[in-house]
């Protein structure tokens, strides 16, 4: 085979050579990036920790149960109670409005839609993404807050005996975490659709057309072939939108009335969350009072880190019970 | 600050947060900036001549935001009049301003409160033989700005203000705020309180007008976290003033120059004076002109009396430092930084920084300032 011509051994050599030597450096690259990666997060884990652990020694409250939030005070106390309970709830109802309309509109682009719609409305979507956060804060304070007024009040009427919709002082202006979750569920429903919606396009035709031809109608073929091929990319997005409304900070800050008070009536203004939290506190705080505010930041990693993990270990056993190994 | 950004969102959580950097401190002066440069650029040519340079050079200086639409017209009218001299002045509040004037990053610092005890000794090690002063420069004034419709001459004092905002006063037509305002229609309403949800030098300035004036209805400590019960926040004196714009019956608390951009009415405050006291830069002035100087030495700290009761004093008024040392300036900087706070204390430098909003100092006290600032070295 090598015989044929004398240059031919030489040539394939040599690009064999440069293929190996190509190989080399795009694998130390590869590796080197994944490195750095852990290197990057191990960093920022390691400065956090570091940081935290000088606050936290000098803490005067219990860090895990106290409201109040006064590091700089003579008597340092602070603690994350509310902050976290803000956090989780309102990252809460943006998941439970944003998850069911994403798959919505990621079924209606990549199912229903005309191809001739479904092009330009994906790029409807996605340029939602692209709205910087500062300005949902603002559309949220001028705009969606003086709008939710009624509805605000129609849920205190019919839903106040639920306790949660209870108001306690009926008609404040709905500067509260039920309207934080609202926003933040705008705010993460493109990434989430943009996610279910490439995983949805990737479920086989063959499934699809089985389906149909088994005399489902298409609905039925949407349940029984497309939702169990795409639930683990579902979760996934999900995920994804989770971890920008655990993080969102501005427009937290500038829709929330802020207080440190942990009340379950989600339509009283208050409440607050550890990016909202860091944000408003960054700029006046003593170098004790920063410590501290990166002792919460340190939290909200922990629990991010928690929310991703846990959504790894779903996908990771819907794996086998879904369509995608076929 | 965003510890979890994923995929696309990255790049836009940087730019989001350079545009938010950009905005919060736009917002957290004292003024909306087109007023400031409107008023930097037309008393840029008067004043341009009674600047005197000095050498010329570049100067660092942080801190306090309250005071950074006044450094914005101060540095515009300076770099105008000396071609070769730039001021940067970089907001991030008063504690990051002191913090670094401490490690000797900044040649001053701005600062809404003179520093502690604890500041000085740190001081010491930049300031070879000399400690950090207070130099009183920007004077401000708090308006308790309202919102209440069919009403127009709010009057209240310091312990009815401090229950409003503690929530022991919630309604407008409460016994204690009627017998201020005889004859004043004050509605059977709920009174929407706002407080500033981020730590600010104006609340701690209110709060300790508070614990000096409420008789004991304040029961918290002064300081830039809001303590009080109830109410509602937001961010910012820009928030809290278009809240109070929005909503009704409501009542917050923010700059003159908040009060004056938004249309807002400011309440009067009965003081124990013969008429109550309207919120009003030379009201504020007078109480300015009375002020103690409690720093020793080249420290010009002021001790404001919050319990003044005389003629023509508002009471609710704030001064912000800048900080430099009395000795041990750095030297190819030392001429820079006198020319600067020369031109800032001097009366055209005041009136400028009097048209954004906030309240010119008096002579009496400019005076003192004029007679330290010759003595750094």
């Amino acid at each position: 085979m090598t015989s044929s011509s004398p240059a031919a051994p030489r040539g394939r050599e040599r690009r064999k050579r440069d293929s190996r030597v190509g190989d080399k450096i795009f694998m130390n690259a590869a590796r080197g990036s994944g490195i750095l990666l852990l290197v990057i997060m191990a960093a920022i884990a390691g400065f956090l920790t570091w940081r935290s652990g000088i606050a936290l020694s000098k803490n005067e409250g219990n860090f895990l149960t106290t409201f109040e939030w006064t590091p700089d005070a003579p008597k340092p106390v602070f603690g994350i109670a509310v902050l976290a309970f803000g956090t989780i709830v309102s990252a809460l109802i943006a998941m439970a409005i944003a998850v069911p309309v994403a798959i919505g509109i990621a079924l209606f682009i990549s199912h229903y839609a005309p191809r001739k719609i479904a092009q330009p409305f994906a790029y409807l979507v996605d340029l939602l993404a692209a709205v910087p956060s500062v300005v949902y804060g603002l559309w949220g304070a001028l705009f969606l807050v003086p709008h939710l007024d009624g509805l605000t009040s129609w849920l205190n009427d019919y839903l106040g005996w639920t306790y949660i919709f209870d108001q306690s002082r009926a008609g404040t202006t709905p500067r509260n975490l039920f309207t934080v979750g609202i926003l933040l569920a705008i705010m993460i429903l493109p990434i989430i659709t943009a996610v279910s919606r490439e995983v949805f396009r990737q479920v086989p035709r063959m499934h699809e057309e089985a389906a149909l031809a088994l005399g489902a109608t298409r609905w039925e073929m949407i349940r029984t072939a497309v939702l169990p091929f795409g639930r683990p990319g579902i979760i996934s997005a999900s995920m994804l939108g989770l971890g920008r409304a655990l993080g969102e900070t501005i427009a937290v800050a500038i829709v929330l009335s802020s207080n440190n008070v942990l009340s379950l009536h989600l339509l009283d203004p208050g409440g607050g969350t550890f990016a909202q939290n860091i944000a408003l506190k960054f700029n006046e705080a003593q170098p004790f009072g920063r410590d501290a505010l990166m002792a919460s930041g340190l939290v909200l990693f922990v629990i991010t880190l928690l929310v991703n993990g846990a959504a790894r270990l779903i996908v990771a056993r819907r794996k086998e019970y879904s369509g995608a190994n076929a | 600050m965003k510890l979890q950004r994923n995929g696309r969102s990255k790049a836009l959580a940087i730019g989001a947060m350079a545009l938010v950097s950009s905005l919060s401190l736009a917002a957290c002066g004292s003024d909306n900036n087109n007023d400031t440069k409107a008023s930097g650029g037309s008393s840029g040519g008067s004043s341009a001549a009674a600047i005197n340079c000095g050498k010329s050079g570049t100067l660092l200086a942080s801190g306090s935001t309250a005071q950074g639409n006044a450094m914005d017209v101060w540095k515009t009218n300076f770099g105008a009049a000396c071609s070769g001299s730039t001021i940067n002045y970089g907001g991030g509040g008063s504690g990051t301003g002191v913090q670094q004037f401490n490690q000797g990053k900044v040649q001053f610092a701005g600062s809404d409160s003179a520093l502690k005890p604890a500041e000085v000794e740190d001081s010491k090690k930049v300031c070879t033989g000399g400690q950090g002063i207070d130099l009183p420069m920007v004077g401000g004034l708090i308006s308790l700005i309202y919102n209440i419709e069919g009403v127009d001459n709010l009057v209240l004092d310091g312990p009815t203000a401090a229950k409003i905002f503690d929530s022991q006063i919630t309604k407008w037509n409460d016994p204690a705020i009627v017998a201020l305002n005889p004859g004043a229609k004050l509605p059977d309403a709920d009174i929407q309180a706002f407080h500033r949800s981020d730590d600010s030098g104006t609340t701690e300035n209110l709060t300790k007008y508070f614990a000096k004036t409420s008789g004991g209805a304040w029961s918290y400590p002064a300081a830039k976290a809001w303590a009080g019960k109830g109410g509602q926040s937001a961010k910012e004196s820009a928030g809290v003033s278009a809240q109070v714009k929005q909503v009704k019956n409501s009542i917050s608390y923010a700059e003159l120059s908040y009060a004056q951009t938004n249309n807002l009415k400011s309440a009067a405050i009965n003081t124990g004076a013969a008429k109550p006291i309207e919120a009003t830069a030379v009201n504020a002035a007078n109480t300015f002109a009375k002020a103690k100087v409690a720093g020793t030495g080249s420290d010009l700290a002021l001790t404001l009396d919050y319990a003044t009761k005389d003629e023509g004093s508002y009471p609710l008024v704030l001064v912000t430092y800048e900080i430099v040392c009395d000795k041990g300036n750095k030297a190819d900087t030392l001429d820079t930084v006198k020319a600067f706070l020369t031109y800032a204390a001097s009366d055209a430098g005041q009136k400028a920084i009097g048209d954004t909003g906030y309240v010119p100092l008096p002579k009496e006290l400019t005076d003192k300032v004029n007679a330290i600032i010759p003595t750094l070295a």
